[in-house]
């Protein structure tokens, strides 16, 4: 168990890094009269969607709307995890105009696990890890010219062992 | 040995009826049973999960292996007389022996053997010389270094050793891993073949700390593919890792890579061979597991053969699967050195025109074995021998392991748990490789050990509560059993000791396990604490090695337990995966 720990923390500490460089990137290329209080708005952390235990109900606090499943939503999720404390997940889509990328763990306490601004001119693609409690769908949220596309894949958090 | 051979052409004629198995040679020579008709202009030879046996042995295939959802009732989910229909094998024949558990006893009497390094050496060389120089290629789907006590404590040195004279020009792993990468490593450096590797990568903390990688970019650990030329063809053969190592087993092992099934990048590779590289063939190495493979070979497109093991299932015809670019054919060849997959391919005008394949089974007293293949096995057994010879006990019983929920070799296993370590239940893993002992037969250390060499062999004795020996059972049964083969692993259940539980296997996780009591018939209660001893864990662990706790269950010679396993199974009545009869 104490390597569990560990390694949950190192990676929050990468993860944290992570969220820094995302917030230095989206400074940069924020044009610089746009005004404060729209500025405040957006770069708000939604805390009430990170509180709703179900994914619909984290969904609708995110982004007041539902998502509709595309296949131009590429997510990249082990079939079964290595570890459950830290579950390597990717997107990248084709979609174009996007503004943010959202994951979803169904089962988890609360199901919104990460949500990311993406400034204009980046490329939509994002990687991260997921601490997931047990086997269930994560979904990808992206927030592209105002619509919302999905994909949802099951993760599978075993106990191992045993293996022929 | 007069009556034996009549035995064998017997079963070998009824045989020339149906594709893919052994024909009949006009000749009295028992070697006739491999001579093969010429086909086509490239031949691969497979060989898979001989779980390091370098001498012959004995190995009754399971008589429960039962698929779900789409996957009940066709192969590999077949047993018994289910099996010998659906691949028109005659009752009673050698190959029925081989292929199945039907009749096992009475049939290991008459057939004897199969494989054994220096048997399969002969057959190889023979397979090689009628096709001619430069026209044969030798294949080893992995789980070759481990299964013995001789690979455990060489960390399958001498497998390495019998592969480079067997000729094995290329291979891919499972259980090689569980080595440690430095073993690995220094395994591979001795090895004259490739090790092949698609779905194996750093980790993204050991790419940053710029671990070893064979290519840096895409952060594969191992070549993933090679091109080779047989035949005057140019075939791409790629290799698939087992996908769950780190789940399977210890973490620890494997630190720095992580694997997955990977069929995106398994596309990219099939197509950047089809495009660039005017291959004629695209083979895929498979660890997979069958049911994996036949997932994959439905959604991957441009492999023609998937040659798979892991699952150990010897498929005497590939199962032909469509996809969206056209076909790809499945096998599975076999475990423990009993079977070598004959591919033949007629390769024309860029792409295989047409293929055949056999399976054959290599019974051991049809080939004279190669004298320098014996001379290395012995040479290398030699230090160990006398220590392991000494008999622990007979075998009081027929002791087998291979079947989805129980093996008299694991009951054997759970006894010793039980006794030794003075536990209430006792779960041992369900390993598909380990070997079988007819009744009356000695057991010795060398046996145990087939049964048991790990490297994660240390015994455990924890207090766990019910539900949580409820979980644990779920949880193995859903890698057996999940309607989707991707989220399946590949062994067996679990084996249990003092406990009985009834498993419905089509049921969701979670739902197929219930009624467990213990063996005084009491329910197993939910928030009770139970004594449980096992071995095998994925977590480090201090107790005793699983083999030394079994030897001195035997040595002790205690009264052998006869109790039926006592695994109910509901809701596969008419499932053909389960022998009704031997």
């Amino acid at each position: 168990m104490s390597t569990t720990t560990r390694e949950f923390s190192e990676t929050r500490r990468l993860v944290l890094k992570g969220i820094g460089v995302t917030a230095l990137i989206g400074l940069g290329v924020m044009p610089f009269d746009v005004p404060r209080a729209l500025a405040a708005a957006n770069d708000k952390y939604p805390e009430d969607a990170f509180k709703q235990k179900s994914e619909a109900d984290a969904i609708k606090a995110l982004y007041g709307r539902t998502a509709e499943p595309s296949d131009k939503v590429k997510m990249d999720a082990p079939e079964i995890a290595e570890n459950g404390a830290v579950v390597p997940i990717s997107v990248t889509t084709t979609l174009s105009d996007v503004t943010s990328i959202s994951f979803l763990v169904a089962e988890n306490p609360n199901a919104l696990a990460a949500s990311y601004k993406i400034p204009a001119g980046t490329l939509p693609s994002v990687a991260n890890r997921l601490k997931m409690a047990k086997t269930t769908n994560v979904t990808a949220i992206v927030e592209a010219g105002g619509k919302l596309y999905s994909t949802t894949k099951e993760v599978k958090v075993t106990v191992g062992g045993c293996g022929g | 040995m007069r009556i034996r051979r009549r035995d064998f052409l017997r079963a070998t004629a009824a045989a020339t009826l149906t594709a893919g198995l052994p024909r009949l040679a006009r000749s009295a020579e028992t070697n006739g049973v491999y001579d093969l008709e010429r086909f086509g202009n490239a031949r691969i030879l497979h060989m898979t999960d001989t779980h390091a046996q370098l001498r012959p042995v004995l190995f009754r295939e399971p008589s429960v292996n039962l698929g779900v959802g789409a996957m009940t009732g066709q192969p590999p989910h077949l047993v018994g007389k289910a099996f010998l229909d659906r691949f028109g094998i005659r009752p009673d024949s050698a190959d029925a022996y081989a292929f199945t558990c039907a009749g096992f006893e009475k049939a290991a009497g008459r057939f004897g053997k199969l494989g054994g390094f220096a048997h399969l050496k002969t057959l190889i060389d023979k397979l090689r010389a009628d096709v001619g120089e430069r026209r044969a290629l030798l294949l080893d789907g992995g789980d070759l270094w481990q299964g013995t006590g001789l690979s455990n404590v060489m960390k399958g040195a001498d497998m390495v050793e019998a592969a480079n004279l067997l000729g094995i020009e290329a291979m891919t792993g499972h259980w090689e891993f569980t080595y440690g990468e430095q073993a690995l490593r220094d395994n591979l450096a001795r090895f004259k073949g490739e090790f092949l590797a698609q779905n194996v990568f750093l980790t993204e903390e050991a790419a940053f700390n710029d671990a070893k990688a064979f290519d840096p970019a895409t952060r594969r650990v191992f070549q993933p593919s090679t091109i080779k030329e047989i035949g005057g063809h140019r075939i791409a053969v790629i290799g698939q890792a087992f996908p769950y190592v780190p789940i399977a087993h210890p973490k620890r092992f494997t630190p720095d890579w992580t694997f997955g099934i990977r069929d995106e990048e398994l596309q990219k590779l099939v197509d950047g061979h089809r495009n660039n590289d005017h291959v004629e063939a695209v083979i895929l190495l498979s660890h997979n597991g069958m049911d994996v493979d036949l997932k994959l070979a439905s959604r991957v497109t441009g492999i023609d053969v998937i040659l798979g093991g892991h699952t150990h299932d010897a498929i005497p015809l590939p199962i032909t699967v469509t996809n969206a670019g056209g076909i790809t054919l499945v096998t599975n060849a076999g475990s423990n050195g009993k079977f070598l997959g004959v591919l033949d391919l007629d390769l024309a005008k860029g792409k295989v025109a047409n293929v055949r394949y056999k399976l054959l089974p290599v019974f051991s007293e049809l080939l004279k074995p190669d004298p320098a293949m014996q001379a290395l096995i012995d040479k290398m057994r030699e230090p160990h021998a006398d220590d392991w010879s000494d008999k622990l006990a007979s075998a009081d019983r027929l002791l087998y392991r291979r079947g989805n929920f129980s093996g008299t070799v694991d009951q054997l296993i759970c006894d010793a748990l039980l006794n030794e370590l003075n536990a209430e239940i006792a779960l041992s893993p369900g390993f598909r490789w380990g070997l079988t002992t007819l009744a009356g037969q000695p057991l010795t250390m060398e046996d145990v050990l087939s049964e048991t060499a790990i490297t994660y062999p240390e015994t455990y004795v924890s207090a766990m509560t019910g539900a949580q020996i409820k979980d644990v059972l779920e949880d193995v049964c859903d890698n057996l059993f999940n309607a989707d083969p991707y989220y399946q692993q590949g062994g067996d259940m679990v084996r249990v000791g003092g406990l009985a539980y009834t498993c419905t296997p089509a049921e969701a996780v979670g739902k197929r396990i219930s009624e467990l009591r213990l063996a005084n018939g009491k329910p197993l209660e939910a928030g009770k604490s139970y004594k449980v001893a096992g071995w095998a864990s994925v977590n480090e662990q201090s107790g005793a090695p699983v083999w030394d706790v079994v030897a001195k269950h035997l040595r002790a010679g205690r009264p052998p337990n006869r109790d039926e396993p006592a695994v109910t199974l509901k809701g596969v009545e008419d499932n053909p995966g389960i022998a009704r009869h031997g």
